[in-house]
């Protein structure tokens, strides 16, 4: 059974799979409905949970009456954290950011004081979910409201002496951490102060004070969880981005051994670092399994999610900036209020210290100095949301850039021009201590201006002026970068992050050739199969076809870090990258053998071994059949071909680009409308031109949602205002536009795919061109800001304040509370009036 | 309990259910037919989208007695004698999915929108498909999907300058 | 996401519903597109014993011309009326809204009579029905009564419907030849509108001879525009004089305020919304 005969003439070679626009394998089951949402499951004798949630954000749980209840129809029980002992295991937060933090403990049910609107208290059990939902309508909980942080800045400022409400009164502050960078003390650049107190003396310096306003991550597919105790394991099916993680965090909280436990993610419809979270809902399912002994499903509704699964952003950022008369940035000091809500999440601390890194973007600033606070409310907590604190990173400096251009007198582009890297001087050690590996900003500008027509605009945008034109026209720009693939396990560590940054993948070289391949990233809409698939056909040189992708059960990827922060193709690509290579050397000596040949003399290409200088050959598959027959094989050889690598990067990477904005505000009602959008990002090599371009335009549309429509709001009691989808604004397919897109190549030069992230690019860079373009259409109206979103209302009014900028109505801190406040409004359960 | 009886995805079916089952319940519940999904509380995401009597409808809106006597289509019965509808070919062709959820009732809006508007400008397609929510294409490429099921030219994916 | 269990009929007779209604009374709610009902129930809002779906009476559907109006029964869906040519001649206006009103599916369900009984304030509808003067008629044990759309809307989701009562047709007087705009102004288009203006306006000869403007969101009901219709009749059909008449869309209202606008926003954007709807019922472009 030894196929060297069959391949001596060799095979037509394949066309090359990386740039290729293939079609995504993963469709097929997803335009068909043949999908496998967790909420699909079904099993056996399987148990519906409904959660009683405190409408309180902070109150004291004096006591609970279940009796009616539990005396429902299929009521199986109704339970308290005083009915579950330590087996429920705790919430962990795995990024504690300083050795100092405040952090409080966090129990998956409240036991006597819920400490947000939304908390879960209790736990009903039952045969069906709507007898669930009816008995927990009858659960009755006492509570004795208590005063509630809920002003970031009010919060921050609170302590148990000064009577300032406490979102855990035990702890006596609502303070957590408190992390600071500082180029002059980390030896990577100046001293920030002194370049302030010299741009006083002689240039210009700016101080402004940006909001980050508070956003729901907003995944399509509600959360959902199934844990099926029976058998030798305890199996959980769940829509979380971090099955990996979850099943460590399971294990190192309920003294369940690791191995007992099997997490799924199945199909998960969307993530955005919203599902990256160990969550009480999935802890709850998990204990009630296995204290019943039977399956237990939780499926959240919408209204649930939106107050329960972590919030993100949520920022005050107060910043200075130091240049010269000429716009050279001589420094930057940042000062953050971070708003952690209720709890520290999983990696909710760090998400500001993610940003932190990225306030230089990609301007060569002699002295920068970053100091965060991150405090805890009475609220949703927060966690990372698509861009994670690079975002918000990226908005303060952009929206700066905007601001000092304006303030020298020149184009934005000029003024960053005059600040930014140059493609010479790659690779480059910024002042924020990372090394940018590569780059092209002029590149990526150019481009980008002649793709917008950036001359004819700023015409137009003239005449329009001239004209006193109703609507006027604004041009915003975003020259952004960030730090992508996270991440390499020793800068983790150095970060006291609780885990490493690395990737873990397999190749199964089978009986027939085919090629399964294992990656620990875990896809939730990037189309992981379709991508490692090109990968590893180019690698093996084995038909796109052939190739199998397998990922997102641990039992499957017994190793795996899964996926966000723009990491799988750039971590876990290049695990799968190495594993191939491995396959390819472990393939070789068998090769040799086979051909009667020296391993020397043997070259490997397009999937098949070949004797140089002749026309002898064996293809890879070929010998992967040999070794399942493995009655020929070396001396010594196992009979197996497969491999695996776990790779750990040495660094991020750094995509850039420059991205164009044109919106139209009418400067009657203050609505600002779409008119074009041109990104020309630089992301390395492109493995999936067309995934490329599907998650570009969705980040796209999420950065101009901060930018236009999304905001959590909480009224003056703590409750969230927007928790339907009918006041948490998502935009439509009527509210976006079509947009142009294209790429400039620097390729990484930290994996040997040459690719960056594209993940979170979109957001991260539209935020800003969006608002630096709502303002630029107003400068002539006296305004040089705007807070987010740029409401029609705050748009209005800043036109109506005039040149007052930060004191615009809706732009300036105290009005943004009074601005969002809500009283006697009617109170609407659906979007679509019938 | 109520008793029902209705055509589903070409199958005729019949059960008794609970007056407050929502058609969506039924489909999935008592159907298994999980490919229409739920995503939202108040009738805004359009991820239940089925057709009744072949008007596109939002299957959590409806409930299941309404629906008796009634014909229903679901994504999975868009497909016929094992050739995917040109609407389900376009969102794969045109890369209008990314997680999926939000597909099934995006494909079968726009299944409706062709039907009564066959060449649609980019503007009535926008429109067309708002009481549809989806949170990972930015919805060019959705937009793009339905340009190329109505057999309009569409601008190639990577630069649409 | 689940209602509350609740017990079911549905009636196919007028008499019938009216009989169930009177039988289960306050313990009752009339089930008619159930495009709002339904998510208040499955939001749990509200836990009527008893729901009376409307939807197998076919007397109740359906779009006619009767004399010098437009009828159009209560149950007849949104985008039967969206799509129907006697609606578009004769009362361009329930066109123009119908088209903005929630999104395709929505009007697939939803229906003329049910979602102007709802009574929303913030129902696109409910505008229209004022600047038209739209009657309705009203089904009781003591048979039918017409009531005017000036009394028709009584507060907030509140009607002239009785408790027993149930809505049957809503009469349109004709308005043919008349221009019509919805100038509707959202944030999203998924959204209820933040305000909303309803303008019809008849110009003969260059001069406005009749107008009907009706606001939507900017008060408990919706309100009808008297001020603005006094000050535009007689009027020359101009940019000046659709926007002095703006000026008085204030007049009468009482807007809310809440996450997506002010009061203070919102009487702002009356006046800029009226004279825009105007201009564009009068063909003048966008004003």
């Amino acid at each position: 059974m030894t196929a060297v005969e069959e391949s001596a003439s060799p095979a037509p070679a394949l066309e090359k799979e990386i740039g290729r626009d293939r079609r995504r394998k993963e469709d097929a089951r997803l335009i068909t409905g043949r999908t496998r949402w967790t909420d699909n499951i079904t099993l056996p004798g399987m148990l519906h949970l409904a959660m009683v949630r405190s409408p309180f954000a902070h109150a004291r749980i004096t006591g609970i009456d279940a009796t009616a209840a539990k005396q429902a129809t299929g009521i199986v029980d109704v339970v308290t954290a005083a009915d579950l002992d330590e087996s429920l295991g705790v919430c962990i937060n795995a990024w504690p950011i300083t050795p100092e933090q405040v952090t409080p403990g966090h129990a998956p049910i409240a036991s006597d004081r819920a400490a947000f609107a939304g908390e879960i208290v209790a736990v009903v059990v039952a045969r069906t979910a709507a007898e669930a939902r009816d008995a927990a309508e009858l659960v009755e909980v006492d509570y004795d409201e208590l005063p509630a942080a809920l002003d970031l800045k009010e919060a921050a400022a609170a302590t148990a002496e000064n009577g300032g409400a406490l979102a855990h009164p035990d702890l006596g502050t609502n303070k957590s951490a408190y992390w600071v960078f500082d180029s002059g003390q980390a030896g990577t650049g100046g001293d920030v102060e002194q370049a302030i107190a010299a741009a006083r003396t002689d240039g210009i310096v700016l101080e402004r004070e940006y909001r980050q306003q508070r956003l729901i991550p907003a995944f399509m597919e509600p959360r959902s969880t199934v844990v099926d105790p029976t058998g030798e394991q305890i199996t959980m099916w769940s829509a979380t981005q971090i099955p990996h993680i979850l099943r460590f965090a399971l294990a190192a909280t309920t003294g369940v051994p690791e191995s007992k436990i099997r997490v799924i993610a199945p199909d998960v419809g969307g993530g955005f670092g919203g599902k990256l979270q160990q969550t009480p809902e999935e802890m709850i399912v998990f204990a009630l399994a296995r204290r019943l002994g039977k399956p237990v499903k939780y499926t959240e509704t919408r209204s649930e999610s939106l107050m329960s699964a972590h919030h993100g952003r949520d920022q005050w950022q107060k910043l200075t900036l130091a240049a010269g008369r000429d716009g050279r940035v001589t420094g930057l000091k940042v000062e953050l209020l971070a708003d952690l809500g209720a709890y520290v999440a999983i990696v909710g601390g760090g998400v500001p210290v993610l940003g932190a890194f990225m306030f230089n973007a990609i301007y060569k600033f002699p002295a920068y100095h970053f100091a965060c606070q991150t405090v805890l409310t009475n609220k949703t907590w927060t966690d990372a949301y698509r861009g994670a604190g690079r975002p918000e990173a990226t908005f303060a400096i952009e929206r700066l850039m905007d601001e000092l251009a304006a303030e020298v007198g020149v184009d934005p582009l000029e003024i960053r021009q005059r600040n930014w890297i140059t493609h010479e001087e790659f690779p480059f050690t910024t002042v924020a201590g990372l090394e940018y590996d590569s780059g092209n900003y002029e590149a990526a500008t150019a481009r980008a201006k002649e793709m917008f027509g950036y001359d004819e605009l700023r015409a137009e945008q003239q005449r329009r002026r001239e004209s006193g034109d109703k609507v006027q026209l604004g041009i915003g720009v975003s020259t952004f970068t960030e730090m992508c693939g996270l991440a390499p396990s020793r800068v983790l560590g150095s970060l006291d992050y609780g885990a490493g940054g690395w990737e873990h993948a397999s190749i199964r070289m089978l009986a027939t050739g085919k090629v399964e391949v294992v990656t620990g990233a875990s896809a939730h809409g990037q189309g992981h199969e379709t991508a490692f698939s090109q990968i590893v056909a180019d690698r093996l040189g084995v038909p796109f076809e052939d190739v199998e992708v397998l990922h997102g059960d641990t039992q499957i990827a017994h190793k795996g870090l899964d996926t966000y922060g723009s990491r799988s193709l750039v971590v876990g690509g290049e695990a799968v990258v190495r594993a191939a290579d491995k396959v390819i050397e472990k393939a070789r000596p068998l090769a040799a053998h086979l051909l009667e040949a020296s391993v020397e003399d043997l070259e490997f290409k397009d999937g098949r071994f070949g004797v140089r200088g002749t026309d002898a050959g064996v293809a890879l598959q070929d010998l992967a059949t040999a070794t399942f027959a493995a009655h020929n094989l070396p001396d010594g050889m196992e009979p197996s071909i497969d491999a695996e690598a776990t790779f750990d990067p040495v660094n991020f990477n750094y995509p850039h680009g420059t991205h164009l904005c044109a919106v139209e505000v009418d400067t009657e009602t203050g609505k600002v409308t779409m008119r074009s959008y041109v990104a020309c990002d630089d992301i390395g090599v492109v493995i999936n031109p067309l995934i490329v371009a599907g998650q570009v335009h969705g980040g796209l549309v999420q950065g101009i949602a901060q930018a236009l429509f999304e905001e959590a709001v909480h009224d003056e009691g703590g409750t969230l205002v927007t928790g339907s989808f009918v006041d948490y604004l998502l935009p439509t397919a009527a509210d976006t536009i079509s947009f142009q897109i294209d790429h400039t190549t620097s390729p990484a030069t930290t994996n040997s795919l040459g690719a960056k992230g594209v993940g979170e690019a979109g957001t991260i860079a539209s935020t800003p061109a969006v608002v630096n373009a709502v303002v630029d259409a107003l400068r002539p109206y006296g305004v040089h800001d705007v807070a987010m979103p740029c409401t029609p209302e705050r748009v209005w009014r800043a036109i109506q304040g005039g040149g007052a900028g930060g004191e615009t109505p809706g732009a300036a801190a105290p009005h943004f509370d009074e601005s969002t406040g809500m009283s006697g409004t009617v109170d609407r359960t659906t979007g679509a009036d019938q | 309990m109520t008793r029902i009886n209705l055509v589903v995805d070409g199958m005729r079916v019949a059960d008794d259910i609970e007056p407050r089952m929502l058609l969506v319940q039924y489909l999935r519940e008592k159907l298994g037919k999980t490919g229409t999904v739920v995503g939202c509380d108040t009738s805004n995401c359009g991820a239940c989208t089925v057709h009744l009597d072949g008007r596109s409808v939002k299957s959590c809106n409806v409930l299941a007695v309404q629906a008796d006597g009634s014909e229903v289509t679901t994504i999975e019965g868009l497909a016929q004698n094992g050739q995917l509808h040109p609407v389900q070919e376009a969102f794969r062709e045109c890369h209008g999915l990314q997680c999926g959820f939000c597909t099934p009732g995006m494909i079968m809006q726009s299944v409706d929108l062709l039907k009564d508007n066959p060449k649609p400008t980019e503007e009535e397609i926008r429109l067309g498909i708002e009481g549809n929510l989806c949170r990972c294409t930015g919805y060019h490429n959705i937009v793009r999907a339905v340009q190329h099921a109505s057999g309009q030219p569409v601008a190639p994916n990577e630069v649409t300058a | 996401m689940i209602p509350a269990p609740f017990d079911y009929v549905a009636p196919t007779s007028l008499d019938e519903a009216l009989a169930a209604l009177r039988e289960h009374g306050d313990e009752a709610k009339i089930l008619a597109g159930g495009q709002s009902l339904l998510p208040v129930l499955r939001m749990r809002l509200n836990a009527p014993e008893w729901i009376i779906d409307l939807g197998r009476i076919d007397s109740l559907r359906g779009i006619r011309e009767e004399g010098d109006a437009i009828v159009i029964g209560a149950m007849t869906p949104h985008s039967v009326v969206g799509n129907d040519p006697l609606v578009a001649q004769h009362a361009g206006l329930i066109s123009a809204a119908v088209e903005r009103l929630a999104d395709v599916q929505v009007r697939h369900r939803g229906t003329f009579g049910g979602a102007l009984a709802h009574a929303d304030p913030a129902g696109d509808l409910g505008g229209p029905a004022r600047a038209l003067g739209a009657v309705f008629v009203i089904a009781g044990a003591g048979g039918m009564r017409q009531v005017d759309a000036d009394d028709f809307f009584v507060d907030l989701f509140e009607t002239a419907i009785g408790e027993d009562e149930i809505l049957v047709e809503v009469r349109i007087p004709k308005h043919t030849g008349w221009g019509s705009r919805y100038e509707k102004f959202v944030r999203v288009e998924h959204q209820w509108p933040i305000c909303a203006v309803a303008a019809t306006v008849r110009v003969e000869g260059g001069t406005v001879t009749g107008a009907g403007v009706g606001l939507t969101n900017m008060g408990s009901t919706p309100i009808r525009a008297r001020g603005v219709e006094e000050a535009l009749v007689g009027q020359p059909a101009s940019a000046e004089s659709f926007a002095a008449a703006a000026g008085r869309a204030v007049e009468g209202t009482n807007p809310p305020t809440d996450l997506n606008g002010s009061a203070e926003y919102r009487l702002h954007l009356a006046q800029v919304l009226t004279r825009r709807a105007l201009a564009a019922a009068a063909g003048l472009g966008e004003g």
